[in-house]
C-alpha cells in the first residue's frame, strides 16, 4: 500500500485532475440537490459542452506546438453562418453543407497557417487578426438569425442514435453494446500498454493503482451507460466527440507528426537541427485546428437550430481554459488530450451545475476564471516542489 | 589552522539534497592574496560549495562554518555576501544584452541620488573601471555589440564596483578563445597585485598550472588534497587529475589504428555572410575533405568560423548567402534543409546540446530517435515497442547514466546530455559526423567514453569532422587537422606533424593584405 501513496504522491498532478473533476461534480451534486446528475442533464452536459471538448482537441496541439489561437470563436461563427446559408438560401442538402462547412474550416486553418508558419508572424497576432476577421465576416454574412435549418442537421448535436435493437430491461441495447465495447477497448488498450511496459523494464504504475484506476474508469463509463440508456439513449455528438479524442490521442501520441508537435514545442531550435520540417507541421496544426473549429461550428449552429452572428463568443477561451486546466504547459512541448478532455468537463459542469444554480452569467464567467487561474497556479506549485520548474 | 594570512576558511561543510550528499565534510582554507584553484569532475561538488559561500544556499540549509576574514559569516542572500566582499561570477554570464556597459556595471547597485540616476558619475565611475580591467569600449556601448571574453571583463569589472576582496571565477575561460583566455589570466594576476583573492573553478588544466599558487580538488562531495602548485616538486597535469578521478590517466586517448577509405565529402569554396551584417563573410572560400574512416579536425581561435561553417553546410542553419560546392562520393549534392543534409547522410552534433541538441523536457528515448523517427515508424506510425528497444540499445552501449529510457533528458548530467545527442545522430546512419566540441563542459571520465565512441564510429567506416578548442584533443584523435583563420582554411597538418605550435601558428594567420 505504501507503493500506492507514493506513487500517488509523485503524480499528484496526473491524478490531482481526476480529484478535482470528481470534487467538483460531487460539489455541484449536492448544492444542485441531485440535479446536476439527472439523466437529461448528463446528456445535455454533453451537447452543450461538446464544442469546448472538440475545440480543446485542437488548441491543445496548438499550445503543445508553442502557439495559440484566439480566432476559433470567430471562426465558429463565421463557418456556422456560412453552412446555414448553404442550407437555408441555396438549399443544398444538409449533409453537403456540413462537408463544405470542414473544407472552409481546412481553408480558414491553411490561411492562418500560411502566415504563422511560412511568413513567421507570432500565431497570437495571426489569430487575433482571425478573431477580427472572422468575425466580422460573420456578422456581416449572417446579419442577426438564420433559422429554420433542416431537422436533419439539428439532430447532430440534439438526437440520439436510434432504438434499432430495442429494449432489454428497459434499457437501450444500442447503448448499452456502445458502452461495453468502450469499456473492452479502454481495459485491452491499457493492459496491452501496461505489458509493453513491463517487457521492457520500464516504469509502471503499481498493481493496485493501475487496477484501481481501470475500476473507477469501468464504474464511471457504467454509470453513464445507465443512466443514458435509460432515458433518450447515445447522443450522436458523444459519438462524435468519442471518435475525435480516441483518433487525436492517438495522432498526438503515435503519430511521426504527433512526435514532430511536441519536438517543436520542447525545442524549437533543436527540431530543426533535427530535420524536422517545423514549417509544414506549423501550418498542419493550424490546418487541423481549422477543421475542428467546423466541426465546432456545426455541433452549436446545429444546438441552437439556427446561426447566429452573435455565436461562438469566447468560446476561444474555454477552449485554451480547458487546457491549461489540463495540465497543458503554457510554454508549450507537454499536454495531452485526455488532459485537456478533463478541463473541458470541469468547465462544462461548472457551466452546468452554475446554470442549474441559476446564477447570474456575469458570477459564472467570474468563478470559472478564477477556477483557471487555481489550476494553474496548483500545477506550477506543484512542479516547483518536485524541482522540475 | 587558521592564520594571520587566511582570508578564507570553510570548514565542514556538509549540503544534502533530497537523496545525495552534495558535500561531505568539505574543508577549504585560501589565502589572503592568493589565486586558488578548485578542481574537480562535473558534478564533484565544485559549484555547489561556491553557492554554499556566496549565500545562494542560505545559512541554516547546510551544516558547517564559514569564515572570513576570522569573522563567522552566516549568509542568507547573495547580498549579503556581496557585501562583505565575496562576489561570484557564473559561467553563465548574468549581463543584460539591451543595456550599456555603465548599466550593467552598476545594476542593482545604481549611482543614484534620491532615486534619480546620475548618468556623468556611472559612466565616469564605469569608465574608470573598465580601464582597470583593460577594455578600451565605451561605457555607453551595449553589451551585445561586445565579444563574450570582453562581457566576462565587464562582469568583473561590475565585481570591481562593489569593492571585492575574494573574486570567485566559476569556469571563466570555457566559452573564450585562447587570446581573451590569456588576457583574462592576466588580470586575475594584475588583480591579484593589488591584492584581490581570486577562487578559480575551472576544467581546463593547463590554466590553472599557470595561474594557480594552490589547488583543491575535489572528488565526490569531498576535499581530496590541496596542492601546493609552487612546491618543490612541479605539479603536472597528471598530477592534478590523478586526485580528481582516483586513478592515473596514462593514455587520455584511446588508440585506433586507421583504417582510411575513398573520399566521402568534400565541400569546396564554401562561403557564408553573417546573417545581419550580410556583408561581411563568416567562412570565406574554405575547402575540406574527408574520407571514409577518418577522423579529420577542425581547430580555430574563436571567431574562426568553425561552427558556422559546419552549420550552413548543415542545411543553411546559419547565415546568409551561402555558396560553395558540397560533393557527396564524387558527386555534386545540395543541402539546403536539415532534411536534405540529413537525407545526404550527414549529420551534425551541435556544441550547443541544451539550446540545438535537445528537448529536454522529454525523455531519453524520444530524443534519441528525434532525428530518424522515419526508420521506426510506417505509413507515419511509430513503433513504440520499437522505439524502447532502440533507446534501450544505445544506454547500454553509450553507457547513459540513467535509470530507464523514460527518464528526463533534462535532469541527466553534461556528459550522459551528450551520450543522448552522439546516440541520436549514430542511430540515424549518417555517412559523414560533425561533432562540434563533442566533450565541452563534461568530465574527464566521459570525455575518455566518447572518444572512444568516436573512434569507434570511424572504425565503422564513417567520416567523422571534429571540431574542437583543445589542441590535445584534436591532436589525440584526429588523422588530419584543418586550421581556420577568420573564416578561411589557413592549412592542412597530418597527425605526424601537427603540434600545439604548428597548429597555433595557422591558427593565428593573418588574411594578407586585409586592411583591419
Amino acid at each position: 500500500m505504501t507503493a500506492v501513496t507514493e506513487y500517488l504522491g509523485k503524480n499528484v498532478r496526473q491524478y490531482g485532475i481526476w480529484g478535482a473533476l470528481v470534487a467538483i461534480v460531487i460539489l455541484f451534486e449536492i448544492l444542485t440537490n441531485g440535479l446536476l446528475l439527472m439523466p437529461n442533464n448528463v446528456a445535455s452536459l454533453v451537447q452543450q459542452n461538446a464544442y469546448v471538448m472538440i475545440l480543446a482537441i485542437g488548441m491543445v496541439m496548438v499550445i503543445v506546438a508553442g502557439h495559440i489561437d484566439l480566432s476559433v470563436g470567430s471562426v465558429v461563427a463565421f463557418i456556422g453562418g456560412l453552412v446555414a446559408i448553404m442550407m437555408d438560401k441555396w438549399s443544398l442538402p444538409w449533409i453537403v453543407a456540413v462537408l463544405l462547412g470542414l473544407v472552409i474550416g481546412a481553408l480558414v486553418g491553411a490561411w492562418q497557417g500560411y502566415w504563422v508558419a511560412y511568413v513567421g508572424i507570432p500565431a497570437f497576432i495571426v489569430t487575433l487578426a482571425g478573431m477580427l476577421i472572422f468575425k466580422g465576416l460573420a456578422i456581416v454574412l449572417v446579419g442577426t438569425t438564420i433559422a429554420g435549418l433542416p431537422p436533419g442537421f439539428n439532430a447532430i448535436s440534439n438526437g440520439y442514435l436510434p432504438n434499432s435493437f430495442g429494449f432489454m430491461a428497459g434499457r437501450d441495447v444500442v447503448t448499452v453494446t456502445i458502452g461495453l465495447l468502450a469499456l473492452l477497448g479502454l481495459v485491452y488498450s491499457q493492459a496491452r500498454a501496461r505489458r509493453t511496459l513491463r517487457k521492457h523494464d520500464l516504469a509502471v504504475e503499481p498493481f493496485p493503482a493501475f487496477v484501481g484506476k481501470l475500476v473507477l474508469f469501468a464504474l464511471l463509463l457504467g454509470y453513464l451507460t445507465w443512466l443514458l440508456s435509460g432515458s433518450n439513449g447515445m447522443p450522436i455528438v458523444l459519438i462524435i466527440v468519442g471518435v475525435l479524442i480516441v483518433a487525436y490521442t492517438f495522432v498526438l501520441g503515435r503519430t511521426v507528426f504527433g512526435r514532430h508537435v511536441y519536438a517543436i514545442g520542447g525545442n524549437l531550435n533543436a527540431a530543426i537541427m533535427s530535420g524536422v520540417n517545423t514549417r509544414r507541421v506549423n501550418f498542419g496544426v493550424f490546418v487541423n485546428i481549422g477543421v475542428l473549429a467546423a466541426v465546432a461550428a456545426i455541433v452549436t449552429t446545429s444546438r441552437a437550430g439556427a446561426a447566429v452572428a452573435a455565436a461562438g463568443d469566447s468560446y476561444e477561451l474555454d477552449a485554451i481554459a480547458a487546457c491549461f486546466i489540463g495540465g497543458t504547459a503554457v510554454t508549450g512541448g507537454v499536454g495531452k488530450v485526455s488532459g485537456a478532455m478533463i478541463g473541458a468537463l470541469i468547465m462544462g459542469v461548472l457551466n452546468m451545475g452554475l446554470s442549474i444554480m441559476s446564477v447570474d452569467p456575469s458570477w459564472q464567467k467570474a468563478i470559472k476564471g478564477l477556477v483557471l487561474l487555481l489550476a494553474v497556479a496548483f500545477d506550477l506549485l506543484n512542479k516547483r516542489r518536485a524541482g522540475t520548474s | 589552522m587558521s592564520t594571520e594570512n587566511t582570508i578564507l576558511e570553510m570548514r565542514g561543510i556538509t549540503k544534502l539534497f533530497p537523496g545525495v550528499k552534495a558535500l561531505q565534510d568539505v574543508t577549504l582554507s585560501v589565502t589572503r592574496g592568493e589565486v586558488h584553484a578548485i578542481c574537480g569532475e562535473n558534478g564533484a561538488g565544485k559549484s555547489t560549495l561556491m553557492n554554499v559561500l556566496s549565500g545562494v544556499y542560505p545559512h541554516g540549509t547546510y551544516e558547517g562554518d564559514i569564515l572570513f576574514e576570522n569573522e563567522p559569516c552566516e549568509f542568507k542572500t547573495i547580498r549579503d555576501s556581496e557585501h562583505r566582499g565575496i562576489v561570484i561570477i557564473h559561467q553563465e554570464l548574468a549581463l543584460s544584452p539591451f543595456l550599456s556597459i555603465a548599466e550593467n556595471i552598476f545594476l542593482g547597485n545604481e549611482q543614484s541620488t534620491r532615486g534619480v540616476i546620475d548618468w556623468n558619475k556611472t559612466n565616469a565611475e564605469a569608465a574608470r573601471l573598465l580601464a582597470r580591467v583593460g577594455l578600451s569600449e565605451l561605457p555607453d556601448t551595449k553589451i551585445k555589440d561586445i565579444g563574450i571574453g570582453k562581457q566576462q571583463l565587464v562582469e568583473i569589472a561590475k565585481a570591481l564596483s562593489k569593492r571585492v576582496k575574494l573574486l570567485i571565477l566559476d569556469e571563466p575561460t570555457a566559452a573564450l578563445n585562447d587570446e581573451d583566455s590569456a588576457h583574462l589570466l592576466d588580470l586575475v594576476r594584475s588583480l591579484k597585485g593589488q591584492g584581490i583573492t581570486s577562487i578559480i573553478i575551472s576544467h581546463k588544466l593547463n590554466e590553472i598550472a599557470a595561474i594557480a599558487d594552490r589547488t583543491t580538488v575535489i572528488r565526490d562531495g569531498k576535499t581530496i588534497e590541496t596542492l601546493d602548485m609552487h612546491g618543490a616538486e612541479p605539479v603536472t597535469e597528471e598530477r592534478i587529475i590523478r586526485p580528481m578521478v582516483g586513478r592515473s590517466l596514462d593514455d587520455r586517448f584511446p588508440e585506433r589504428e586507421p583504417n582510411i577509405g575513398a573520399e566521402v565529402l568534400r565541400i569546396e569554396d564554401w562561403t557564408v555572410h553573417h546573417p545581419i551584417d550580410q556583408g561581411r563573410k563568416v567562412v570565406d572560400g574554405a575547402s575540406i575533405s574527408v574520407r571514409k574512416g577518418e577522423v579529420i579536425g577542425l581547430a580555430g581561435l574563436m571567431g574562426a568560423g568553425r561552427t558556422e561553417f559546419a552549420m550552413s553546410v548543415f542545411g543553411r542553419t546559419y547565415g546568409a548567402n551561402a555558396s560553395g560546392k558540397v560533393f557527396k562520393d564524387g558527386e555534386e549534392i545540395h543541402t539546403r534543409t536539415v532534411g536534405e543534409a540529413i537525407g545526404h547522410g550527414i549529420a551534425y552534433a551541435t556544441e550547443d546540446r541544451k539550446r540545438y541538441g535537445l528537448n529536454l523536457i522529454e525523455d531519453i528515448k524520444r530524443n534519441i530517435t528525434s532525428a530518424a523517427l522515419g526508420k521506426l515508424s510506417r505509413r507515419g506510425v511509430v513503433d513504440r515497442e520499437e522505439e524502447v528497444l532502440v533507446a534501450e540499445r544505445y544506454r547500454k552501449e553509450l553507457n547513459i547514466k540513467a535509470p530507464t529510457v523514460e527518464a528526463l533528458v533534462g535532469k541527466l548530467s553534461g556528459g550522459n546530455q551528450q551520450k543522448v545527442v552522439l546516440s541520436k545522430w549514430i542511430f540515424a546512419d549518417p555517412d559523414v559526423l560533425i561533432l562540434d566540441e563533442p566533450t565541452r563542459g563534461i568530465d574527464v571520465g566521459a570525455k575518455f567514453e566518447i572518444y572512444t565512441i568516436i573512434n569507434a564510429l570511424a572504425d565503422a567506416g564513417k567520416a567523422v569532422i571534429f571540431i574542437s578548442s583543445e589542441l590535445p584533443e584534436l591532436l589525440g584523435m584526429c588523422d588530419r587537422i584543418y586550421t581556420l583563420s577568420q573564416g578561411r582554411v589557413t592549412g592542412q597538418l597530418p597527425r605526424a606533424e601537427a603540434t600545439q605550435e604548428s597548429l597555433m601558428l595557422l591558427m593565428t594567420k593573418e588574411k594578407e593584405g586585409t586592411p583591419r
